[in-house]
């Protein structure tokens, strides 16, 4: 009995150590705010931030750059951006390059204490040391903005933060970005830019109900703040006409391509990022997502382009239809033949991947809330319908434009969807 | 047959259900405060209110507005008898050449019938997709904080009179 005791005892003991080794991290000692980097190191860190879309999520509520607050809808519940910025009390002032760089690789803050992955430490572990000591140059020598980070309001059990100790065991997977010899340096600089800083996973890829990317899925689809990042593989992608490198590369940088489509939502951020990224980066993070699809194929680009003439013109099998009523008055002065934004060349809506989607979502939240360039800057342009138009109405014209402009099944509980979305936060 | 409820006045209009609002206002019920600008939604010169809600009036198909009540400029006030925004934006001479007024003050409108005491960041937001080619921003913004101080007084001073006066 006594020696039974003892076991479970010890067994106990063993246990608790175990687990407490495997939640427990120490704190980093905290320094003084450090100063005088590279100027060049600090160049270096600022296309990274860009690359990483830090700027996207840590905005500050009043829009200061990289001063946090921002809420950050997950299926959980909201996290809040924390503040990045210099400031020694509410930001990052105190961290030395070590804890920053064991944030970025192993999702643990200066404390101690464990990160959520909606910072997408899961990615950042990949980035090698030098780009690291870059990234960290560059924030430091931010404008300190005093700014507390809001409570993160997560569902429980998700906001005890050792728990993550288990998703990190299932899927951090650290490491560099395999090297594939027998692919070009600049598709290997690509791999190396979209799996690790560019996180394009993050919502091009599904999550399972413990929110991590899905093995074996990579690059296959996924929703994301409200919308979805279509399928960049082959036998996921949309696209009315494949992607080329060069398509890629000129929507990345541009934030348009005339031959598909322009970004919107989270994408149309990420653009805006890109268009300051050295050229040879993003022509390199193009090669790389170019070499996911298929190859072009000048004959079904033919009939692409045929069917797109043919419906320049209403069918009249749609006369008469509310959707058809709706577009007429309301889409047909931009996107209507011989309209002036058609003339210059922009896409027809036969070529956007919204509308040849399998879900009506982004082209939903596209008629709802519209597209905006960055305050003062230029770029593609639409207004929002949610004040004018219903959900009725828009689920009208939103199967209309489907019928109309692609060869793809009609979409199904549009209505409903509309209505989810309308009450879903614009993002 | 399209019914449409303007400023408070049934109409039963023989239209086309695609005519933009804009011309069925301006062609067909003589109302000539919002005007023609672009076309594409990117000026706001054409702004009206519906259900509450600042639209472009170019863009929006009468066949959507069955049953929702649609307010022109013409449904704040009169030459004479000016509504609040109107009176502040003569009061802070907001006009240059006036083309954008109307829709400027409907957007404002909109704002302060939700919101009474708005920031200028709120009111920056909301005004942001109208336009002013004579540069009178300063002008307006400073119109609008006018019509929210001058309501607010106003409600403050004499509640039971203003509440008479709607």
């Amino acid at each position: 009995m006594r020696l039974r005791v003892a076991v479970i005892t010890v067994v106990g003991v063993a246990a608790l150590a175990i687990v407490g080794a495997a939640i427990w991290r120490p704190a980093l000692s905290p320094v003084s705010v450090p100063s005088g980097f590279d100027p060049a190191l600090v160049v270096k860190g600022s296309q990274l931030a860009a690359i990483g879309d830090c700027a996207v999520c840590h905005v500050g509520r009043d829009g200061q750059a990289y001063a946090g607050g921002n809420p950050v809808q997950t299926p959980f519940g909201a996290i809040y951006a924390s503040n990045i910025t210099p400031d020694p009390s509410t930001g990052i002032g105190t961290w030395s390059e070590a804890a920053f760089r064991r944030a970025m690789r192993d999702g643990v803050d200066r404390a101690g204490a464990f990160l959520y992955p909606a910072f997408p430490y899961n990615h950042y572990t990949h980035v090698t040391d030098a780009d690291l000591s870059a990234l960290y140059a560059f924030l430091m020598t931010r404008q300190p903005v005093p700014a507390p980070t809001p409570a993160n309001r997560l569902l429980f059990p998700l906001n005890i933060r050792p728990i993550m100790a288990g998703w990190n065991l299932l899927f951090l997977h650290q490491g560099p970005v395999p090297t594939d010899p027998s692919q070009s340096e600049t598709w290997n600089r690509g791999a190396y830019l979209v799996e690790g800083l560019g996180h394009c996973e993050a919502c091009h890829t599904p999550h399972n109900v413990l929110g991590a990317e899905e093995t074996g899925h990579a690059f296959t689809g996924g929703v994301a703040e409200g919308w979805e990042g279509p399928g960049l593989t082959a036998a996921t992608s949309p696209a009315a006409v494949a992607w080329t490198a060069d398509a890629i590369d000129r929507f990345l940088r541009q934030g348009i391509d005339n031959g598909h489509a322009a970004a919107a939502g989270p994408m149309g951020l990420v653009s805006h990022d890109l268009s300051g990224v050295p050229e040879a980066d993003v022509r390199a993070m193009a090669s790389y997502i170019a070499s996911l699809t298929s190859a072009p194929d000048p004959a079904h680009e033919q009939q692409v382009a045929q069917r797109i003439a043919a419906a320049q013109r209403p069918p009249a099998a749609l006369d008469g239809t509310p959707g058809a009523t709706i577009f007429a008055g309301a889409c047909a002065g931009c996107h209507g033949a011989g309209a002036p934004m058609m003339q210059a060349g922009r896409p027809s809506l036969g070529l956007s991947s919204a509308v040849t989607a399998p879900t009506p979502r982004n082209a939903t939240q596209v008629i709802l809330h519209g597209l905006q360039p960055q305050p003062g800057e230029a770029g593609p342009w639409m207004p929002g319908f949610a004040a004018s138009l219903d959900d009725a109405q828009v689920a009208a014209v939103l199967s209309y434009v489907r019928a109309r402009f692609t060869d793809r099944p009609a979409w199904t509980g549009v209505e409903e969807s509309v209505h989810q979305i309308r009450q879903d936060k614009p993002s | 047959m399209i019914v449409l409820t303007v400023n408070n006045i049934r109409h039963e209009l023989e239209i086309d259900p695609a005519t933009p609002l804009l011309y069925v206002l301006r062609d067909t019920l003589g109302l000539h405060g919002a005007k023609y600008g672009c076309g594409l939604g990117q000026c706001g010169a054409c702004t009206v209110m519906v259900d509450k809600r600042a639209v472009f009036s170019c863009l929006t198909p009468a066949a959507v507005l069955e049953g929702r009540q649609i307010k022109t400029i013409e449904g704040l006030g009169t030459i004479e008898h000016p509504g609040p925004l109107q009176q502040a934006f003569i009061d802070e001479q907001a006009a240059q050449c006036g083309y954008c007024i109307a829709g400027m003050i409907m957007r404002a409108e909109a704002l302060l019938e939700r919101n009474p005491s708005p920031t200028d960041a709120e009111i920056r937001a909301q005004m942001q997709p109208n336009l002013c080619r004579c540069g009178t921003h300063t002008r307006i913004l400073a119109a609008i904080h006018r019509a929210a101080a001058v309501t607010r007084a106003a409600a403050l001073a004499v509640p039971a009179t203003q509440e008479a006066a709607r």
